[in-house]
């Protein structure tokens, strides 16, 4: 079970993952990045640090949207991962393909 | 040591075979790291059969054994039905994924990275997928974290 939250912060959208993502609940997390990008955010910060797992559903969202923020030149980070859940991020390299910072201020530097 | 578990196939039950399969390894004192890898594997196997083969028809269902030797863990996962043989299934590099911006993919490239062995058998309708892996086994009971 996940739950997302979204909160607009001065200069930044802040997205809180709270849970488990898998194949049964990733939509929601694709929902919520699809919303971002239309409306036009252009630094999206990702809180991590209560995300307790996640599945390659997960990181299919993440990776189907590289390429529309790079057309967009939008900034997408995401921090606090724990070591297990960042562990799955490093299985397939993708650790050098998104931004993954330590915590919120290393990530509102970006 | 043998453990089984037989879910339906509905992707809301994925949660309980992670537990399931963590509950398992910690009880043979496998270290953090190495859970968190085979709960990863087994579930990614189970979505897709549960996806692909089975349509998400909660009639359906699938049974995983857990199987604990000196060696390492062995999983079986048998369903029956469609085949899906994993082992001859063509995995994207990770940068067409990227290119084709779509949403799946992966999950068979993470079981092939995280597990040291793959065997798909198929029989009269019965298919089972076999994943094994090496693990050392804590002596002391103490779990580590690498």
């Amino acid at each position: 079970m996940v739950k997302i939250e979204e909160k607009k912060e001065t200069g930044y959208l802040l997205i809180t993952l709270i849970g488990e993502i898998d194949a049964s609940n990733s939509l929601e997390l694709d929902q919520t990045i699809a919303r971002a990008l239309k409306s036009g955010e252009q630094h999206i910060v990702v809180d991590g640090s209560r995300l307790e797992y996640i599945s390659s559903a997960g990181l299919g969202v993440f990776m189907s949207y590289i390429e529309d923020m790079k057309a967009q030149n939008v900034k997408f980070v995401l921090f606090g991962l724990s070591d297990k859940v960042y562990s799955v991020f490093r299985i397939l390299g993708l650790d050098e393909l998104l931004m993954i910072k330590a915590d919120k201020s290393e990530a509102l530097e970006v | 040591m043998k453990y089984h578990l037989r879910v339906n196939c509905e992707r809301e039950r994925l949660s309980e075979l992670r537990k399931f399969v963590q509950d398992v390894l910690e009880q043979h004192h496998v270290s953090d790291a190495d859970t968190g890898m085979m709960v990863l594997a087994v579930d990614e196997v189970c979505a897709n059969l549960m996806i692909h083969s089975h349509r998400c028809n909660p009639d359906e269902h699938i049974s995983i054994t857990v199987n604990i030797t000196k060696e390492g863990v062995t999983f079986e996962i048998t369903d029956i039905g469609n085949s899906f043989n994993i082992t001859e299934y063509k995995t994207p590099s990770v940068q067409e994924v990227i290119k084709s911006k779509k949403k799946g993919g992966i999950g068979i490239m993470l079981v092939r990275n995280i597990m040291d062995d793959i065997q798909f058998l198929s029989k009269n309708d019965h298919n089972v997928c076999r994943l094994f892996k090496r693990v050392s086994f804590a002596t002391n009971g103490s779990r580590s974290n690498h």
